[in-house]
């Protein structure tokens, strides 16, 4: 096969974005950036036969055969440990608060319903929860827990115990165990926030934006907005907070398809940290494949927002478009991705323990207690082989080694397969990362970003 | 050096772990994206 139809098949996947021409090539995840002569020749619009831009690509696609082969036989093995090998656990979410002092319309904790199991985590659950992880994750030692709900700050008193008792037993262990909390902001004050620094606790700030679109989807339980009150409560909180480890998360629904507004808003705000996700849900105002062309264009607009910024001198963070390609994850945790179901279990508050957060009060996916410990370990398994190689779609997919075979929940929802990502994600995935790249390109060092 | 192509990365790191991985990075779906997976933008935790 000559060059120019290896590197035009396969999982390879050119792009144009911003005057910068990308070829990817997923099985390995190698990036290029091609000249316009490169380009027009892989295009098939241009024959130079005997110039250097046709040896170049010979080249690269020399050099991607062999780290193929590479790839194949070392992911191979990775694979067949990720399947058979021992797991370790390494984060939870703890559910600490099955209530909440919001009515976000798309929150999958149920609109108040929980799945049928409302109420508070005891602090004896937590520790429970605590003790599991300690137990499970084996050798690792960094180890993370999530305080979710619900509102985790309507369970406070316990979430400063589980705290302590959780550094406690990580020194016991020898182990750094990192504690997150996902809030609404309304319930912080001066002494949780002076608890939070102290503690190190990373701060997750739930805001969508305008007040319009948050409010919307974000009301209180008289049905009023809460837009104003959370929005001045994650400014103290983010102003007081003594580190970086915050990010302020907002979704966005088929009702605000135009959301570079809404990080425009929070960046205007004062922001700095932000992450913008899709929404999970079979509403009304759910995202569906017709959305798609202007869900794309829109992340292009945000990029060019964030590339703007970053002109200006007034840069921001974008979760998604963040992409440390020197420092990026090593093959094994591409394999891996979320881990759902064994690295990473959710907590509910009387002690059930599901795959993640999302499954969390169904039944058929309960896999096991606090108490007793995995009780399903045939669930955790279906997970863990759920991974990019034994997935067809993946396997075919350019983006499969930056993505690491999408979202399991989302899977399950929208096609009753685990096996079978969801068509709407992975679009939505492989946008973000078309533009992540692009930005990487030309916000590294002597790039030239273009007006 | 090439006139026309440019690497901008060379892909995955085959570590060379035996084991799968050494797991001490961040979990993908913590914190900040909640419903999605990304892992792309998860930094390796290891000291050169
Ligand atoms: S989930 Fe979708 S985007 Fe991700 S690797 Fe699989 S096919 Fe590609
Ligand atoms: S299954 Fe989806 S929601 Fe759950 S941890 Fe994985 S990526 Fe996140």
């Amino acid at each position: 096969m000559n060059a120019i139809s290896y590197l035009s098949g396969g999982t390879f996947h050119r792009y144009s974005l911003f005057g910068i021409n990308i070829l990817v090539h997923g099985k390995t995840g190698a990036i290029w950036q091609l000249d316009d002569l490169s380009w027009k020749l892989l295009d098939g619009q241009s024959a130079e036969p005997e110039g250097d831009a046709l040896a170049e690509l010979a080249a690269i696609a020399s050099e991607a055969r062999q780290a193929e082969e590479r790839f194949a036989k070392q992911g191979a093995l990775y694979a067949e440990n990720l399947e058979e090998g021992p797991t370790h656990l390494k984060s939870l979410c703890l559910n600490v608060a099955h209530d909440c002092n919001l009515r976000c319309k798309y929150c999958f904790a149920g609109k108040g319903a929980f799945g049928g199991e409302r109420g508070l985590m005891s602090s004896e659950v937590g520790k429970a929860a605590i003790d599991l992880l300690m137990q499970l994750s084996g050798p690792r030692q960094n180890c993370e827990a999530d305080f979710f709900g619900g509102e985790p700050l309507l369970n406070w008193n316990v979430v400063k115990e589980l705290v302590s008792y959780g550094k406690e037993q990580a020194a016991e262990y020898g182990k750094q165990l990192q504690f997150t909390l996902t809030t609404n902001g309304l319930l912080l004050d001066d002494e949780k926030l002076a608890f939070i620094n102290e503690e190190n606790m990373g701060l997750i700030l739930s805001i969508d934006g305008r007040p319009e679109v948050h409010d919307r989807m974000r009301p209180d339980l008289g049905g009023s907005g809460s837009h104003s009150r959370v929005l001045a409560k994650i400014k103290e909180a983010v102003a007081k907070k003594a580190d970086d480890n915050w990010w302020v998360r907002g979704t966005y629904t088929s009702w605000n398809l135009d959301f570079t507004q809404d990080v425009k808003f929070l960046v205007e705000a004062g922001f700095s940290n932000i992450s913008l996700e899709p929404v999970v849900t079979d509403e009304e105002y759910q995202l569906r494949e017709e959305d798609l062309p202007k869900i794309e264009r829109e992340y292009e607009r945000l990029a060019s927002y964030y590339l703007q910024r970053q002109r200006e001198g007034k840069p921001f963070s974008f979760f998604h478009f963040n992409f440390d390609l020197a420092k990026g994850p090593c093959l094994a945790k591409r394999l891996l991705g979320c881990g759902a179901g064994h690295a990473y279990l959710a907590v509910s508050p009387r002690g059930d323990l599901y795959p993640c957060h999302q499954f969390v009060g169904q039944e058929a996916y309960r896999i096991g207690t606090v108490f007793q410990g995995i009780e399903k370990p045939e669930l955790g398994d279906r997970f863990r082989q759920a991974h990019i190689f034994n997935k067809e779609k993946c396997r075919s997919c350019w983006a499969q080694l930056y993505c690491s075979g999408g979202c399991h929940a989302n899977a399950l929802a929208k096609n009753g397969d685990l096996m079978l990502p969801d068509e709407l994600g992975c679009r939505i995935q492989q946008k973000r990362l078309e533009c992540a790249i692009v930005i990487h390109v030309l916000t590294s060092a002597h790039a030239q970003i273009p007006a | 050096m090439m006139k026309h192509i440019k690497r901008i990365d060379a892909g995955a790191i085959l570590s060379s772990d035996k084991q799968i991985g050494c797991g001490e990075c961040q979990a993908s779906c913590q914190s900040a994206c909640k419903t999605s997976c990304t892992v792309g933008n998860q930094n390796c935790q290891k000291e050169e």
